[in-house]
C-alpha cells in the first residue's frame, strides 16, 4: 500500500506488517531469506526514517502489561500512544517525565527519536528515564537492555532510528502530579537578544519553549513570545473533553505564502500585550496545542511540507541563531510555527539529536529551491558545529549526517555487531550511508 | 460493574471493546484461542481498570467444550451479564471456492460454532430473565457478493438465527444485539490500501458499547453502513449478478 509519514512527502509503495505478538514477529526473522525492513509507530516522523519498501507496525504491540502505583513504573508495548498513557494515568495523578509537542506519537517511536520536549534543559530526553526495553534483533533473538545491561545496544537503540531492531516494550518512569493544570507565564522578546536573555533567567522553571516569529528582520529580529510552565498542585485530574477539529481536505498549497505567514504572525505577536503574562491552563493545550487539530499537516498542500530543526553549541548561540535567522527571513520562506528552545546537556545515545544550545525549528513547504536552500543553512548549522534532527529529516546529505553525528561510527559498529545492519533499513538510513 | 464474557477476545474489535469495558471497571472473562495474548490482555485489561479479568484458551471448532467453558465463565464471575461474541476468521475465498474442506472449516469457525455458543448461552440468559447478547455479525452478510459469498453466508446464517433469538427471548426480557461491521482495520487488513470507508477498531468499540446501552437490535458501524447497505440490497439481482463485486 501506498506510504507516507506525516511531513506526507515522500509517498512510497510498502508492505505492512502488523504482528500482533512477538512469536508472530520472530517468524519473519527466522525464514531463510529476510527482507530488510523498517519499524514503525504512528507515522509522526516528518520524513522517510520510517518509510521503507517493508515495513513493521508495532500498532498491535500495544499492552500495559505493568504498572506500579507507588512508584510510576510503567511497562507497555512499543505499539501504545501518549496520548493512551495520559488518558490512562493522568487521572490517576501520573503524567510523562519528556513528552513531544505530539502526544499520537507511539512509546516505541519515542525512544527510537529520543523525544524530547519543553523541560529538557532540565530533564533530558524520553530514554532519560527508560528503566528497561525488549528489542527483538535481526534474527529473532529478544534482548532486553538498559544503561547497565548491553548499555551499547541501549544506547544505540535510544534515539538509533529504528535500526538496531524492533522494540517490543519499554519500562520506564511516570512523573507525579497533583494537578492536569499548569501555570503558564508568557513573556514578549521585542528581538532575539531579548528572548535569549529571557530563557536563561528562566532556566530554573520545569517547562520553557519559545514562538519565534522568523520572518521579522534588522531591530526585530528573532522576536519571540517566550512560554514557560509549571504543574500546579490544585488537585484537579481531569482530562480535556471535546472533539478535535480537522483539516478535512487539502488545502491548496500557494495559500501559505510569505505575505499571508507575516500577516498571520504579526497578529500572533501583537495578540500578547504586557511584558508578561499569567494564566492557568490544562497540560493539553500547553503541551500539545496542534493536536487539537487533526490533519493539520494538510494546510501545507498537496505536496508536503517539511520540518528543519537544528541545534548548535551554546558557544555558538547567538551569534550562530542569529546568522540563520537572517537568512531564513531574507529567503521570505515563512513558517508560522517556528520554536526556539534551550538544550541541557546531551546523553550518551550515539544518534541521540540534543547537545546543549539552541534549538530551532521551522516548516517549510516543500518546493521547488526549498532544498537548495536548506543545504545553504545546513552549511551554517556545521560550521557553528550544530546538527539536524533526524526525526524531522528528508533529505540532509550523507556528509551534513556524518559530520553533524560524530558517533556515526560507534553505532555502526553496534548495528554490525548485532547483526542489525543488513536487516533493518529505512529510505533515510540508506541515504545517509548508514 | 458488570460481568462480561468475551468470546474471540482478541480479535481487534473485542479488545478494542474490552479496554472501554475496563474503563468502566467491569469484571471479564475473555476466551479465544492464543494463551500468550490472553495473558497479556488479561494484565493489560486490569491496569486499566477492570475490576478482574480471567480467561480460557480454546477453540470455537471444539463445540463438545462449550458448555463446559460457559459453565465456568459464569462461576468464575459469578454470572453472566453480557456476552459479545466477536471471532472469526476472514476466509481466503479462492481457496473455499475450489476445496469444500475450506468451506467447511469456514463455516464452521464463522456460523457453527457461533450457533452453538448462542444456543447454550440464550437458554441460560432465558431462564435468568435478563441480560445482553451481542454477536458480531458483518455487512458481509447482507448480500452474496462473489468477492466474499462463504464468508457473507456465514455471517448471513448469523444474522438470520439472531433474528429469531431475539424474537424468542424478547419476553424474557434478554436483549439480542446484532452488530454489523464494514471494513475495519485490523492486523489482517494492515496492508490492505485504505480509503473513506475504513474505520478503526477504537471506533467500532465506541459504536458498540452505545448500542449495548441503549437496547439496540441491529447496529451498523460506522453508522454509513446502514444507508450503503440498504442500497446495495436494493439492486434487483438481474443486475446485482453483473457487477463485479
Amino acid at each position: 500500500m501506498k506510504l507516507t509519514s506525516w511531513g506526507r512527502y515522500p509517498v512510497i509503495e510498502s508492505e505492512i506488517q502488523a504482528p500482533v505478538t512477538p512469536s508472530e514477529l520472530r517468524s519473519r526473522f527466522t525464514a531463510a531469506a529476510s527482507i530488510p525492513c523498517i519499524p514503525r509507530g504512528t507515522g509522526r516522523s516528518y520524513g522517510d526514517s520510517a518509510l521503507a519498501p517493508h515495513a513493521i507496525s508495532s500498532r498491535f504491540l500495544n499492552h500495559i502489561t505493568g504498572f506500579d502505583e507507588t512508584t510510576g513504573v510503567l511497562r507497555c508495548g512499543a505499539g501504545v500512544t501518549l496520548a493512551e498513557l495520559l488518558d490512562l494515568f493522568v487521572p490517576r495523578g501520573w503524567f510523562l517525565y519528556s513528552t513531544p509537542g505530539t502526544k499520537l506519537i507511539s512509546v516505541g517511536g519515542a525512544i527510537a527519536s529520543d523525544v524530547h520536549g519543553k523541560s529538557h534543559h532540565l530533564e533530558g530526553c524520553f530514554s532519560n528515564n527508560i528503566i528497561e526495553l525488549t528489542l527483538m534483533l535481526g534474527d529473532g533473538e529478544i534482548v532486553s537492555c538498559s544503561s547497565e545491561t548491553h548499555p551499547e545496544l541501549f544506547h544505540a537503540t535510544c534515539g538509533g532510528m529504528g535500526l538496531t531492531g524492533v522494540i517490543l516494550d519499554a519500562t520506564f518512569k511516570l512523573r507525579p502530579i497533583k494537578s492536569a493544570h499548569i501555570r503558564e507565564t508568557t513573556f514578549k522578546a521585542h528581538n532575539l537578544d531579548e528572548a535569549l536573555t529571557l530563557i536563561e533567567a528562566h532556566e530554573d522553571t520545569t517547562y520553557s519553549v519559545a514562538w519565534i516569529d522568523c520572518l521579522s528582520t534588522g531591530s526585530r529580529l528573532g522576536r519571540s513570545l517566550l512560554m514557560t510552565g509549571e504543574f500546579i498542585e490544585d488537585g484537579r485530574l481531569d482530562l480535556k473533553r471535546g472533539q478535535p477539529l480537522a483539516v478535512p481536505f487539502d488545502m491548496p498549497g500557494f495559500l501559505l505564502n510569505r505575505y499571508t505567514v507575516t500577516a498571520f504572525n504579526t497578529v500572533y505577536y501583537h495578540r500578547v500585550r504586557q511584558d508578561r503574562s499569567e494564566h492557568i491552563i490544562h497540560f493539553d493545550p500547553f503541551f500539545y496545542p496542534l493536536d487539537s487539530i487533526h490533519d493539520w499537516n494538510r494546510i501545507y498542500g498537496k505536496g508536503g511540507f517539511t520540518q528543519y530543526q537544528f541545534v548548535i553549541p551554546k558557544e555558538a548561540g547567538r551569534e550562530g541563531m542569529a546568522a540563520i535567522l537572517s537568512r531564513i527571513a531574507e529567503s521570505g520562506r515563512g513558517s508560522f510555527l517556528a520554536v526556539l528552545k534551550a538544550f541541557g546537556k546531551g546523553n550518551d545515545n550515539y544518534l541521540s539529536f540534543p547537545m546543549e544550545g539552541y534549538t530551532l525549528a521551522l516548516d517549510f513547504k516543500i518546493d521547488q529551491g526549498l532544498f537548495p536552500f536548506l543545504a545553504e543553512l545546513d552549511h551554517i548549522v556545521l560550521d557553528y558545529g550544530g546538527r539536524l534532527y533526524l526525526s524531522k529529516d528528508v533529505r540532509m546529505s550523507e556528509s551534513t549526517f556524518k559530520r553533524g553525528y560524530p558517533q556515526w561510527e560507534a553505532f555502526q559498529e553496534v548495528r554490525h555487531r548485532y547483526g542489525a545492519d543488513r536487516v533493518f533499513r529505512s529510505l533515510q538510513s540508506d541515504r545517509l550511508g548508514l | 460493574m458488570q460481568k462480561i464474557l468475551i468470546i474471540g477476545a482478541t480479535s481487534a474489535i473485542a479488545e478494542a471493546t474490552a479496554r472501554l469495558f475496563a474503563a468502566r471497571g467491569d469484571r471479564m472473562h475473555l476466551l479465544a484461542r492464543n494463551h500468550e495474548r490472553l495473558e497479556t490482555m488479561a494484565k493489560d485489561l486490569k491496569i486499566r481498570g477492570a475490576e478482574s479479568v480471567t480467561f480460557d484458551a480454546f477453540d470455537v471448532n471444539d463445540f463438545d467444550r462449550h458448555p463446559a467453558l460457559l459453565d465456568a465463565a459464569s462461576v468464575v464471575m459469578e454470572g453472566i451479564d453480557i456476552a459479545l461474541i466477536a471471532h472469526g476468521t476472514l476466509p481466503d475465498q479462492k481457496a473455499c471456492e475450489a476445496d469444500f474442506l475450506w468451506t467447511l472449516k469456514e463455516v464452521n469457525t464463522n456460523a457453527v460454532g457461533t450457533i452453538s455458543l448462542l444456543t447454550d448461552l440464550a437458554n441460560r440468559f432465558e431462564r435468568k430473565q435478563q441480560g445482553v447478547i451481542a454477536v458480531i455479525s458483518s455487512v458481509a452478510g447482507d448480500r452474496g457478493r462473489q468477492s466474499n459469498y462463504v464468508y457473507g453466508a456465514a455471517k448471513a446464517a448469523i444474522t438470520v438465527f439472531l433474528q429469531g433469538l431475539r424474537n424468542r427471548l424478547h419476553k424474557s426480557g434478554v436483549k439480542v444485539l446484532t452488530i454489523k461491521p464494514g471494513f475495519v482495520d485490523t492486523p489482517m487488513t494492515a496492508d490492505f490500501p485504505k480509503g473513506l470507508l475504513w474505520a478503526q477498531p477504537e471506533r467500532i468499540a465506541k459504536d458498540i458499547l452505545k448500542a449495548i446501552s441503549a437496547s439496540r437490535d441491529v447496529v451498523y458501524t460506522p453508522w454509513f453502513w446502514w444507508p450503503v447497505m440498504v442500497l446495495i440490497r436494493s439492486i434487483p439481482e438481474p443486475i446485482f449478478k453483473r457487477l463485479s463485486l
